[in-house]
């Protein structure tokens, strides 16, 4: 029985697994960072991230390679975050809440309508980020766009945590996030701060989308509505409060997924993303803080 | 008494919505001196520190080093080396105590002066060099008000607003921070003004005192005469 278990298939399905669960936590974290400093989470996060994998799709068809479009596209995408809050979501600032939810909402409905508007709804390709040939390690064949997947989200996701932790600016906007008010005392520009948070995420769904789309055999607008739920199920399952906790979510809920529609038969690949819906229900019975999630500081 | 006036309020008004909570306060504090403000709950005082800082929608005229500042954001007025500390502290509590102690600094581009400083600040608080790593928020009442002081003198201020540092902290505790603030007045002439509701300490540690009452100034004076001014005596310090 044991012998007669495919590893290769299981090594196979779990790369797999990771990089879909990579690009997840891509739009995961640019989750957490904006529920952080805004205590909502923004629905048009994936509508944003679609848009710029639309503009990035422009670049492509007006001449610019996959990587020169990938970087202005990263640039673009920055600089309409920083955009978007100064003129959407200054004026809700000090909004209750659900004000806020509602903003993001319409947003959602704006940008994917902008999207509809501008490009029209016939199915398109961007070409693939990574060689497709296959690598063989150890006499198991991986695909090298996965590869590149995962090798790009961690490193995005090392870069962002070297700049937190590193950085007086990434200091600045971790205080700016959970202490506004004591952090407007010590000269920190709040405001801009939580621009340049949206700034960061818009930025880092781009490059969820552009690494995304490139693996389907074609997308439309719809692109990030799937990877909206899974993000937002990999931030739930980590803790939305936590940033390391939503990546790790989003892996591990990447490879859940994967190996749950590879080995049970009867999910296959359609009952995906009811798992990951089943999973955020679940977590959020069971513990709703997420795996990693903490409760604010104690006395010791 | 011909010193330089640092901070001049001159009939300053705020409100919280509807409510007025100042009725024009005027008041000064002089450069290298301690100042302090002295009242009961709710007759003002943090409020006038707010208005300082600009946390709080004021009216009047606030005078800082020459420079109006009565319509400059919060950010502004620290840039120009106000440091506020709040009353609950403002300690970033999330963040470690080495990084409370950078964000101190964060208007700052000497990057020589703040290493400097850091050191300084050390010799004020020794204790937080062993615990420069931990989470500010797990530190007890007495060491985030500690921090607090320590995050302000980072800023290497011109003036320190203290709002209530006794707040909530056992009288050992208290006198230790107020023995600190008098060393820093004296050893550095860092200049401050402190509210406190205990007015013994207040006066002790101030050289200049105002007393508010329901938003206005109902007494002024060097803090030697406060203590020997019959209602000061009866109504704050109990004797």
């Amino acid at each position: 029985m044991l012998l007669a278990f495919d590893w290769t298939q299981l090594a196979q399905q779990t790369v797999i697994g990771l990089s879909s669960g990579g690009l997840w936590a891509l739009l995961a974290l640019a989750l957490v960072l904006i529920y952080r400093s805004t205590g909502v989470v923004n629905f048009a996060q994936g509508e944003l991230a679609m848009f710029s994998t639309f503009i990035a799709w422009s670049l492509v068809h007006h001449g610019f390679s996959y990587w020169e479009a990938f970087f202005l596209t990263l640039a673009i995408s920055f600089a309409g975050g920083v955009a978007l809050e100064r003129i959407v979501i200054r004026p809700v600032e000090r909004a209750p809440v659900l004000t806020v939810v509602i903003v993001t909402l319409g947003l959602f409905f704006l940008v994917d309508g902008a999207a509809r508007w501008f490009w029209s709804s016939e199915t398109r390709t961007l070409p693939n980020a990574f060689s497709t040939r296959p690598i063989t390690v150890a006499g198991v064949a991986f695909s090298i766009q996965d590869l590149g997947n995962i090798a790009i989200s961690l490193g995005v996701v090392a870069l962002l945590w070297l700049f937190f932790q590193f950085t007086k600016l990434g200091l600045a906007l971790r205080a700016a996030a959970a202490n506004p008010d004591e952090s407007r005392l010590l000269g920190i520009r709040v405001s801009w701060m939580l621009a340049l948070g949206w700034g960061l995420a818009a930025a880092m769904g781009a490059i969820s989308g552009m690494l995304t789309a490139p693996a389907l055999a074609s997308f439309d607008q719809n692109l990030m509505q799937p990877v909206l739920l899974y993000a937002f199920a990999g931030a739930v399952l980590g803790g939305i409060e936590s940033p390391f906790g939503a990546v790790l979510g989003a892996l591990l809920l990447g490879v859940f997924v994967n190996l749950i529609g590879t080995y049970v038969d009867w999910i296959g690949t359609d009952l995906r993303l009811p798992v990951a819906l089943a999973v955020i229900l679940g977590v959020l019975l069971v513990r709703p803080a997420g795996l990693f999630g903490r409760r604010s500081a104690r006395r010791v | 008494m011909a010193e330089v006036r640092l901070l001049e309020l001159d009939g300053v008004e705020a409100r919280y919505g509807p409510v007025k909570a100042l009725h024009g306060v005027s008041l000064s504090v002089g450069e290298g001196e301690v100042a302090a403000v002295l009242g009961a709950n709710g007759a003002g005082k943090t409020t006038t520190l707010r208005a300082i800082s600009g946390t709080v929608r004021r009216g009047g005229r606030i005078v800082f080093a020459g420079k109006s500042i009565s319509r400059r954001s919060p950010e502004a007025i620290a840039r120009l080396g106000i440091a506020h500390v709040p009353e609950g502290r403002g300690t970033l509590s999330e963040l470690s105590v080495r990084e409370n102690l950078r964000l101190g600094a964060y208007v700052r581009r000497d990057r020589k002066g703040i290493r400097d400083d850091e050191r300084r600040v050390l010799v004020h608080f020794p204790w937080l060099e062993a615990r420069r790593d931990q989470r500010a928020g797990t530190l007890s009442g007495g060491e985030q008000q500690m921090l607090a002081l320590a995050r302000a003198l980072m800023l290497r201020p011109r003036l320190v607003l203290l709002d209530e540092p006794s707040l909530g902290l056992a009288p050992i505790v208290v006198a230790e921070i107020f023995r600190i603030v008098s060393e820093l007045n004296e050893r550095e002439g860092l200049t401050v003004l402190v509210v406190e509701q205990n007015a013994n300490l207040a006066l002790e540690a101030s050289s200049r005192a105002y007393v508010l009452e329901a938003g206005r100034v109902a007494l002024e004076g060097t803090s030697a005469e406060l203590r020997r001014n019959e209602s000061v005596r009866r109504t704050y310090l109990g004797y």
